[in-house]
This record gives structure tokens, sequence and C-alpha cells, in this order.
């Protein structure tokens, strides 16, 4: 499961809405045993694209510091998808680096956002719950 | 005044070593530690070192040809090394190495 703040759910769905139409991407960061993000750290997308992300490794090293100032650990990526709906694609898979992460996808594809967050362990996808916590 | 001399030479010619903070995903090949400690010297070297103690974090860190995966990300102190000097960057004694796991997906 995975929980945000009603702040850091606003704050990636504006962020894929500035960033569009290239994906936008960024880190999600808080308590591992509970799935609980405290944090959101906006990430340059290095590919700048429209099909595929690259979290910017400098951000990724200064998220992953100031995280740890704070107690937390990164916990996940959120990536956008802008025009399709919010589920990995076979690059995302392919490309998911740890079996502890939630890997969640914000989907502009219909008129509302779309949030919907995933584990990806050896190839294998399982949905997960997400709550957004009232501000 | 000569004593004190003696000792801060002794100090400074001990050696510090490099600390390398793991990312989650290899801890479990260090018997779960979130830091080691390796000798200083190029990026490469001290990956093939924490090969060689761990040798679980090979698939993770090198290719079958040797070089360092381009999927992982490397940094010495705040800085990535593909800035750098890559494997060839020098690590100083005392210097701190970040493995991070490289970040990427999309439709591609």
């Amino acid at each position: 499961m995975l929980t945000l703040p009603r702040a850091v759910y606003e704050d990636l769905v504006a962020q894929a809405l500035d960033e569009a139409p290239l994906e936008c991407c960024g880190l999600l960061a808080g308590d591992p045993e509970t799935g609980e993000v405290a944090r959101y750290f906006r990430c340059s997308n290095s590919a700048a694209s429209a099909r595929v992300y690259t979290v910017d490794a400098r951000d990724q090293l200064r998220a992953t510091r100031s995280a740890e100032d704070d107690g937390l650990e990164v916990i996940g990526v959120l990536h956008s998808h802008t025009h399709t709906p919010p589920y990995p694609s076979q690059t995302d898979i392919d490309a998911a680096p740890d079996p502890t992460w939630h890997y969640a996808i914000i989907s502009l594809a219909d008129a509302e956002p779309s949030l919907r967050s995933f584990r990806i362990d050896n190839a294998v996808v399982v949905e997960e719950r997400v709550i957004v916590r009232p501000a | 005044m000569g004593i004190f001399l003696t000792r801060f030479l002794i100090f400074r010619s001990v050696p510090v070593p490099v600390s390398i903070r793991l990312p989650t995903v290899l801890r479990p090949h260090a018997a779960g530690q979130s830091v080691v400690d390796a000798s200083a010297g190029t990026v490469g070297e001290i990956v093939a070192e924490l090969v060689g103690r761990f040798p679980g974090m090979k698939g993770n860190l090198l290719t079958d040809s040797g070089e360092l995966q381009r999927f992982v990300n490397i940094y010495v102190n705040e800085e990535d090394i593909r800035y750098l000097d890559k494997a060839a960057t020098v690590v100083a004694d005392g210097a701190e190495l970040t493995i991070l796991p490289a970040v990427a997906g999309g439709l591609a």
C-alpha cells in the first residue's frame, strides 16, 4: 500500500501537467515499512522525452541525501504517462531496479489525472492500493 | 614540539578508508550493511574490491566484460562519475563513494 499526503499528490499532479507533453519523474521518500510517503522530490527527466524518462542522477543523489537527513528513505519513483493508462510498460518493468520500491504512475490520458502504484519483483507486476490522505 | 610533530605525521600517514554507501538493493549482499569501507584507489579498483568481498553484487555492478553497468549511478562525494573520469576517477582517502540504481523507464 502507498499512502500520500494530499500536498504530495497535488504536487506530483501539478508537475505532470507542467511538464506535459514530456514525461515527468520524481522520487517518493518515506517509511519503507509502511509505504507512507512524507516527501516528494521532483526530479528532472534527463531523457527529456514524451516516451521515456531517466531520473537525473544528480537530482537523485540530492533527493536521497535530503531524505536521509530527514530520517526517511527513498521508497519509490513516480513518473507520468501523458497519453496512456497508468500501467507499467515493458521498459518500466525491465528497468525496475528495486523490488522493495513503489512504482507510481500518474496518467494524463483522461480528463482527470489518474494515479496508480505497483510493486515490481522479477518482472512480476502487482498493483497496490493508493491512499491520498486528506489535508 | 618534536613529540607533537611526530604524532601529527603518524596520524597523517594512517590511510583513512573510503566509505561506500550502498543502495537497499545491494545491502542483502553485504550482510545488510548500508555503509562499507574500502581502500582508496580508482572507482574501478574500488568496485573490483567490493565485488571481490561481496560476489553477489557482481551482476549489479559489472557487465560480463568487467565494465561498470550503465544502469548504476556512482558518485564520488557529491559528483556523478560520468562528469569526472568514469571508472578511472580517483577516490582519495576519506572520500565517500555512493552507489544508487539508475531509475528509468517509459514506453520505448
